[in-house]
């Protein structure tokens, strides 16, 4: 086994220390090493998105990533979003809008969308498609996923405002 | 799919990541330069590739940097193709290569993977090798004997291959900015955005008293590194622009490409054929964003 390396970083506001094999990629040292099983694990080669979660302020792959490579990392994981008062709004969009089936995708499309609307509450709908162009679903066709992300942000605009 | 087990270096300074990288290449260990990872870690994870090393370049900070020489638009190497694509300069003053980055995977790949990255990763179907033969880049390359610069034509060798030595850690890449009145276009055709090229074009065209004065036609993702077509900008020298001239030296274009890539997913011909359309469409849109 090769030399083990401490990686030590940020999981939604908590901090962690773990010492991994450097092959780990950052998606299993969520899972497996911090029992954080809300990232999906779909393809493992970066096509699909599923394991997408937020790094430093942006959305990343975490399949696509080691996990040394986030030692010092500040991450955001879709069990990030709900708080004391209930859903995120990027969640309940989803619930409302059908914006998801089986569910396995759902993680990666929250963090890609949740990215988005933090940076701006008013996209354009190509701007939606540019953001979570990178997330594969094979239930529900993206049109429900499109209003869910629409309705977020309508939501979130409606949040900004009270 | 996991990555077969490796040791892992990750340096703290550009002098310490070639010390490293001589010491393996003495020693006959098989080492990897990590960048951004967008294209190592699924080959890690397919076991296309199995170094014994790989040395992460991520703590050097002195290699993160857009800069404005005038002329001139320096990329440090580690520099994340988001931050290229969010650069005002780039977008403004050479938007060839914004619209090369733009084509590149989906936002969250731009993210993490880096400008160099793509340079020395050097696959077929990538833009930026394009964009770089397209626009005379030059890449500078620091290694054990100090820096030098490579131009593109000499930088790109052939599949996943390119000059760089095992010792040597590409730096940086320069571009020109775009001549005024020059027409760009950057596209290719995909089944899905964001998916691997089938074929695409990094077209300039300049126009002088309504006729084309010069142009640059390179197209990638069909033979093992992105070639230029001189057959197609002969065939537009000295002519009205129109769209039969463009037609004609999209075919013209793609009749002189040797071998085209032939996989799954499209035959030789229909690359072929897909180059003379990309490279039509990409002369019309350079047109539109011509003047002279």
């Amino acid at each position: 086994m090769a030399q083990l390396h401490r990686v030590r970083l940020t999981v939604n506001g908590r901090e962690y220390e773990r010492e991994v094999e450097p092959r780990m990629t950052l998606v299993d040292f969520l899972r497996h090493e911090l029992g954080l099983t809300g990232t999906h694990v779909g393809c493992e080669h970066g096509v699909c998105g599923a394991c997408t979660i937020i790094k430093n302020g942006q959305a990343v792959r975490a399949c696509l990533m080691l996990a040394v490579q986030a030692d010092g990392a500040e991450l955001r994981t879709v069990e990030g979003l709900a708080g004391a008062d209930g859903l995120h709004p990027v969640q309940q969009a989803f619930i409302e809008k059908h914006g998801l089936q089986c569910g396995f995708c759902t993680p990666g499309f929250l963090m890609s969308t949740v990215e988005l609307l933090e940076g701006t509450t008013s996209p354009g709908e190509e701007q939606i498609r540019e953001a979570i162009g990178g997330n594969i679903c094979r239930c529900t066709g993206y049109q429900s996923i499109l209003e869910s992300v629409e309705l977020a942000a309508q939501k979130m605009r409606a949040g900004q405002g009270s | 799919m996991k990555p077969a087990p490796f040791d892992y270096y990750a340096p703290e300074s550009l002098a310490d990541a070639i010390a490293l990288l001589a010491k393996f290449d003495d020693e006959g260990v098989e080492a990897k330069i990590l960048a951004g990872g967008q294209s190592l870690m699924p080959m890690l994870s397919l076991r296309v590739a199995r170094p014994e090393v790989l040395v992460d370049l991520r703590k050097l900070a002195e290699l993160h940097y857009i800069r404005d020489e005038g002329d001139t638009i320096a990329i440090g190497s580690m520099t994340s193709k988001r931050a290229a694509e969010e650069s005002a300069l780039i977008r403004e003053r050479q938007p060839l290569f914004h619209d090369a980055t733009m084509n590149i995977g989906h936002l969250p790949i731009r993210a993490h993977g880096t400008v160099g990255g793509s340079f020395a990763h050097a696959d077929p179907a990538a833009e930026y090798p394009a964009a770089a033969i397209a626009l005379d880049m030059q890449m500078k390359a620091v290694g054990p004997d100090g820096a030098r610069v490579i131009g593109a034509r000499d930088f790109f060798v052939t599949y996943l291959t390119t000059d760089l030595a095992a010792t040597e850690v590409l730096t940086e890449v320069r571009m020109p900015v775009l001549a005024p009145g020059t027409g760009w276009s950057f596209r290719e055709i995909s089944r899905r955005k964001g998916d691997f090229a089938l074929a695409g074009a990094a077209v300039l065209l300049s126009l002088a008293g309504g006729r084309i004065s010069d142009s640059r036609v390179v197209v990638f993702a069909v033979n093992a590194t992105a070639v230029r077509l001189p057959a197609a900008e002969q065939v537009l020298r000295g002519q009205a622009p129109g769209e039969a001239l463009f037609r004609e030296a999209g075919l013209a274009g793609a009749a002189e490409i040797e071998e085209p890539i032939a996989d799954v997913h499209a035959s030789a011909d229909f690359r072929r054929h897909l180059v003379s359309v990309v490279v039509a469409r990409g002369l019309a849109e350079a047109q539109s964003r011509a003047r002279g």
